[in-house]
């Protein structure tokens, strides 16, 4: 039976920032208490993710990306048809609009934690601002999976880029 | 053919479109157009850009780490690149293929079948099957995973399901889904338990039902709409790939096969370690990605294709009940010669997957497939060559190393590489007879893509960062300036730009 909570980290480890996502996840196996929780890496989204999301109670994705602020945000998302421009491109909340497809059912509460970066060729490693966020991303997700429930993270202290450094400390 | 449409000869005078990147395909890729004054297309070319620094990632690493490290070369069929690799860097500790412990060798083929059916049934059921259920030109908001599964339930989930079982063929013998480490030089490194095996075996006839039913529902969809699938962006090419030394279908170990499109055979059984004897790679100007051709046609009338379509022209048959009778009934389509549909490469597409599902059973069913003697070892060697037979076509891995067991050189050609002429001859084909002297609309537009994506291309693009890739198709007048620019959204919906 899977357990109630996903950290779903997802990324090719080999470009560059583009290891982010399975990087949060590496350090949530070694750091955390993974009671409660299970932990995937992969290196993208697909359709057939949707069948990750069943009985689970609350899911979290780990990606980069160039679009968010550095040096991360965390985001409530909600079922949408996001078209992958490249198919293996699929955004979460299309993983989740599959699974409403799917479950014909709303999707668990998910959130996607999308952690600056901004250099993505082959052979690369982490670039040294990503290697920054991801430092930070890391202490924010940990006091996030101290307290895995949707009320509490859609709560104004996970939400609040500003009180980060409040909550690191 | 078309080869006119390659070069036009005052392109300064033309208008051109780009359609960057195309969308459903795996990568980046970007089809770019010339117009004259009355939108006759004078030029068509599909341009790759990818695979620059493959070769380079691979040198100077240790052989060992290959099949591992080739995997992140691709997110979409890295157990190809894991198996080529370890076919190759067998040879490097002086084993050739045929000297592979029995339920190693079985071991990987169990696992190469897993990751056929998945990659296949993604490419079906998620990439084609909105534009072959929903129609080329069909509301662009439809043509997707969500339309099918809103609209064609049954298929959509049966689709989604297929691809988790290849998954979970590929997790159970590599330990986890990515970064497995199944193949080790002279074989693999981990046993199936019984346990194992007995998971497997539990969904294993609804998976070779469904994938049974889903040849059915290419063949109907494929049949109901003669003569125009037979017909669109269908050329007469050569083809090549692996087969069994008595001519069956062959994914994983084989001699190479090359079939003229009148179906004479031009070379067969030819070791695939004697490969640059065979194929060489041109490069043009205008594409990152080379053009490669059969030395025994030349440049001119070599190039050909591989893949679904190729292997299921090229083999005399296939060694399962269920996938033989479905090629013969496609076989028949064409007349018993060879078949020449691009679009038939969904057909034989989901032949292949029958043909996997049935193996697996086959393979789960063979007591040597729990066998625990899993490794051989004979006498180094500093050349290995690896080749196998990828969803997309035939996938060729080449190294050498030195004293320290350093790759000093690495040649990789991928299936991608080899259908590439192929790819811009059915875009070309598409571009003449159905866009030339129209007004280009979306619809219109999404018409090359599907061209594209009936070959499945794999431009090895495994990063995603979320804001990356957006696809704009710009027109751009005589003098270099923009004439149009349109974005396409999230949503798919298209949006001129008002800065144009």
């Amino acid at each position: 039976m899977p357990k109630p909570v996903l950290v779903f980290g997802y990324g090719n480890p080999s470009r560059g920032d583009d290891a982010l996502g399975p990087l949060l996840v590496e350090y949530v196996q070694d750091h955390c208490d993974t009671d409660g929780i299970d932990v995937l890496i992969d290196f993208q989204l697909q359709i057939e993710h949707a069948l990750d999301l069943e009985h689970r109670e609350l899911v979290l994705f780990a990606d980069a990306s160039v679009a968010c602020e550095a040096p991360f945000e965390l985001n409530e998302l909600e079922p949408a048809l996001e078209i992958g421009y490249t198919t293996h491109a699929l955004h979460p909340a299309s993983v989740m609009a599959v699974y409403a497809s799917i479950n014909k059912q709303r999707p668990p509460p998910c959130f996607l934690l999308a952690v600056k970066g901004e250099a993505f060729e082959l052979g690369e490693s982490l670039s040294a601002s990503a290697e920054r966020h991801l430092r930070q991303a890391e202490s924010f997700i940990e006091a996030l999976l101290q307290n895995p429930r949707p009320a509490a993270w859609r709560s104004k202290k996970f939400q609040s880029r500003p009180l980060f450094d409040k909550i690191r400390t | 053919m078309y080869e006119h449409l390659e070069t036009a000869d005052n392109p300064e005078n033309l208008r051109r479109v780009a359609i960057d990147p195309v969308s459903r395909v795996e990568g980046h890729g970007k089809v770019t157009l010339l117009l004259d004054e009355h939108d006759r297309v004078k030029q068509a070319r599909l341009h790759i850009v990818e695979f620059r620094g493959f070769e380079r990632f691979i040198q100077g690493r240790p052989y060992w780490e290959l099949p591992v490290i080739v995997q992140r070369l691709c997110g979409i069929c890295p157990v190809s690149h894991q198996l080529a690799a370890g076919k190759a860097i067998d040879q490097l500790v002086g084993i050739d293929p045929d000297k592979l412990p029995p339920s190693a060798d079985k071991l990987r083929r169990l696992l190469h079948f897993g990751q056929v059916l998945q990659s296949h049934a993604l490419h079906f059921f998620h990439l084609a099957s909105p534009d072959l259920l929903f129609g080329f030109e069909s509301q662009i908001g439809k043509r997707n995973v969500i339309g099918v599964l809103s609209d064609y339930p049954d298929i959509g989930l049966k689709g989604v399901k297929l691809r988790k079982y290849g998954q979970e063929v590929i997790r159970v013998i590599c330990g986890k889904r990515i970064h497995g480490t199944g193949a080790i030089a002279g074989g693999m490194n981990k046993a199936l338990t019984l346990e194992e095996r007995d998971y497997l075996l539990e969904d294993i006839d609804q998976i070779i039902a469904w994938s049974e039913e889903a040849v059915g529902v290419i063949k109907k969809v494929h049949c109901s709409h003669l003569p125009y699938y037979d017909e669109f962006a269908t050329i007469r090419s050569n083809y090549l790939g692996l087969v069994r030394p008595d001519g069956a279908l062959e994914l994983y170990h084989g001699g190479l096969r090359v079939r003229k499109g009148e179906g004479e055979t031009v070379l067969d059984h030819v070791d695939y370690c004697r490969y640059n004897e065979v194929i060489h790679e041109e490069v043009r100007s205008w594409s990152y990605m080379k053009f490669p051709y059969l030395l025994a046609l030349g440049k001119q009338d070599g190039w050909y294709r591989v893949g679904p379509l190729a292997r299921v022209n090229n083999c005399d048959y296939i060694d399962t009940p269920l996938a033989e009778a479905a090629r013969v009934e496609f076989k028949a389509h064409g007349g018993g010669s060879m078949v020449h549909s691009t679009l038939a490469f969904h057909w034989a597409r989901m032949i292949e997957v029958l043909h996997c599902a049935e193996s697996i059973k086959h393979l789960l069913h063979d007591p040597e497939i729990l066998g625990r003697d899993l490794v051989a070892r004979g006498e180094k060697r500093f050349e290995g060559i690896g080749v196998i037979e990828a969803p997309r076509g035939t996938l060729f891995h080449h190294y050498r190393i030195d004293e320290n067991d350093i790759v000093t050189k690495a040649n990789l050609i991928v299936s991608t590489t080899s259908n590439n002429t192929a790819m811009n001859e059915s875009v070309r084909q598409v571009a003449a007879t159905y866009l030339s002297g129209r007004e280009l609309t979306e619809p219109l537009l999404n018409n090359l893509e599907v061209a594209i994506r009936a070959y499945d291309p794999c431009l090895s693009c495994a990063t995603h960062a979320v804001g990356k890739m957006p696809l704009q198709v710009e027109l751009i007048d005589a003098e270099g300036h923009i004439a149009d620019r349109m974005v396409k959204h999230g949503d798919g919906s298209l949006e001129r730009a008002d800065d144009a």
